[in-house]
């Protein structure tokens, strides 16, 4: 079943599908290119053979000294056929952004907010941008390989209180 | 006639009716927690409202983040079991085989029977006093002080037979990678049955209190409602999921450990709301109870750890007579487990659904990248999708059936 899945990628999307194999434990594993990854995500859910329609986790990796530098990785899971799929997209750090996913699963809101909150990757197209764990203020972004394990930040001034019902914070925030 | 109409309809113009006593609706923030005894925990929910329906709903999180991640990847792979340990503290056990069955994924590398079965018992154990701990905080929430005081006495029996197994009530720390830390006590698996015994019995005697009770139930039927096709697009897994009519249970879709040689039925809800939500988690335990009894019956004696010295440290008589036990213990603590480099993900049924670990390792005896799929995130994350144009009081059963637990979402 699984090797129809990375076949049929490669027959639909000839050369932004590349260096299949199969991980460890018989993973389904494919590389795939920056750019066209939100539109082979949404063949890969709208196809009838394949019907992924859920994607449990995405995350990112950094691979310090190794050009392209990032990795956001996808884990998908079809409820329909029961099969798996995991595709690695390569994120040079002078342009670290992939298009985003939400728009083929609403799910993948906040793993992007994550990837952007701990690794700096942009989304583009996302709908609401912002960091998801730290703080507005947060200098850098803690899981990169060249952020110290015991890093201190910069005290941040307190903020305005503009509303009184909404609590401190730029009015625009929540 | 013509001309009376045209009053009639020309009449709420010229300014409201002094009699209909006008009530301006201003749009109301409201915030929720991030202290705030509903909200389990540290989660800020900013409702805005309109009288009583939320209009909108949005959340800020991370109070209670603490770098699980990048704490992982600074010790070795045998030192992040502690670590796992606090991601869903009620239930440590199953993280710690979530975390052992990445590892040994990654390092092709297979367990004796025995230790598969301790881990399901473990595992299973723990699921019970999750979803103990969510039936109870749910019914003291609706009111039901009493439901909560029952629940605590069933999780305590079983943490009590879990703290005899691994020495510590919640962080259990109780798997090793090739295995189990300890076998079972002398008599242990006896009184775990008498125990069982007890526990089904407070099953039963909260279902009788509270599944037909007339306000807990209108407080939870049709709120919170997921349709099957948003709960899948939107990542939800475990029991949400289930409750909304998707019977993916990874226990079945993917068996690892003894599961393939267990009996046990896969309770499935029609509506997706949050009583087929707490329905589901009432039916689970009585699940987790028949596969229980079925590990007891079919464990058999042997090891609970592989003998493999660049796994497992070695017996302690070893360790202090032979040079080779001595090297092999100093080298597994000094520098850690050797993992072969690659990446893998591995995935098991947690309570709360898919708990998933993408490790890659270098070759070190250090994680390279630990990403943890924290199985309550997803639910979190389309709380204000569940919560949108109802009423603010639907706000907590919601809360309280998607079963968020602060350590595990916010790592």
């Amino acid at each position: 079943m699984s090797k129809a899945v990375i076949a049929a990628l490669q027959q639909r999307f000839p050369g932004d599908v590349a260096d299949a194999y199969e991980g460890v434990g018989g993973d389904d594993v494919a590389f795939v290119s920056k750019a066209r990854i939100a539109e082979v995500c949404r063949f890969l859910k709208e196809d009838p053979a394949l019907r992924f329609d859920m994607a449990p986790y995405i995350t990112a990796v950094d691979y310090l000294g190794v050009e392209p530098r990032f990795e956001v990785v996808y884990q998908l899971y079809s409820t329909i056929h029961n099969h798996r799929a995991r595709l690695r997209v390569k994120v040079p750090s002078g342009d670290a952004s992939v298009p985003t996913v939400t728009g083929v699963w609403r799910g993948a809101d906040w793993f992007e907010r994550y990837c952007w909150d701990m690794y700096g990757i942009e989304f583009p197209g996302h709908p609401d941008m912002r960091r998801l764990f730290m703080y507005d203020e947060f200098v850098g972004h803690p899981l990169r390989k060249d952020y110290p394990l015991r890093g201190r930040q910069p005290l941040v001034p307190e903020r305005e209180v503009p509303d009184l019902y909404r609590g401190p914070g730029p009015v625009d925030r929540d | 006639m013509s001309n009376e109409v045209k009053q009639v309809a020309a009449a709420p113009a010229a300014g409201p009716d002094p009699l209909e006593a006008p009530f301006p609706s201003k749009r109301m923030v409201v915030n929720l927690g991030p202290s705030h005894p509903a909200m389990h925990g540290v989660v800020r929910v900013v409702a805005e409202l309109d009288g009583e329906t939320i209009t909108d709903a949005k959340l800020d999180i991370g109070f209670l983040h603490r770098g699980f991640e990048k704490s992982c990847e600074n010790v070795t792979w045998t030192q992040c079991f502690p670590y796992t340990d606090r991601l869903n503290y009620v239930s440590s056990i199953m993280n710690n085989v979530g975390f052992a069955l990445a590892v040994e994924k990654l390092c092709k590398l297979d367990i004796p029977a025995r230790a598969k079965y301790l881990r399901v018992v473990g595992s299973e154990m723990h699921r019970m006093c999750d979803h103990f701990t969510l039936v109870g905080a749910m019914g003291l929430e609706l009111g039901a002080m009493t439901v909560l005081i029952y629940a605590m006495e069933a999780r305590d029996h079983l943490w009590d037979r879990l703290t005899e197994l691994c020495g510590a009530r919640l962080t259990s720390s109780y798997c090793r990678i090739g295995g189990v830390a300890r076998d079972v006590p002398e008599g242990w698996v006896e009184k775990s049955r008498r125990t069982l015994d007890r526990v089904v019995e407070i099953r039963e005697e909260i279902d009788q209190l509270i599944t037909r009770n007339r306000i807990f139930m209108d407080r939870t039927r049709h709120t919170g409602v997921v349709t099957r096709e948003d709960a899948i697009e939107l990542g939800f897994t475990g029991p949400c999921l289930r409750a909304s009519g998707e019977p993916y249970d990874v226990r079945k879709a993917a068996p690892y450990l003894v599961y393939d040689r267990l009996e046990f039925d896969v309770p499935v809800g029609n509506n997706g709301d949050n009583f087929d939500r707490y329905l589901v988690r009432m039916e689970e335990l009585r699940q987790c109870d028949r596969i229980l009894r079925q590990c007891f019956d079919q464990m058999e004696p042997g090891d609970i750890a592989v003998k493999d010295f660049r796994y497992v440290l070695p017996p302690k008589p070893q360790v202090y007579g032979t040079i080779e036990g001595l090297m092999a213990h100093f080298k597994l603590i000094m520098e850690g487990i050797k993992v072969p480099a690659g990446e893998a993900y591995s995935y098991t049924e947690a309570a709360n659904g898919e708990l998933g670990f993408y490790v890659v390792s270098d070759g070190g005896g250090r994680p390279y990248k630990l990403g943890l799929r924290p199985p309550g995130w997803p639910m979190l994350a389309a709380l204000p999708h569940m919560v949108k144009g109802s009423l603010l009081a639907d706000l907590i059963p919601t809360f309280d059936t998607i079963n968020m637990i602060g350590g595990e979402t916010e790592q």
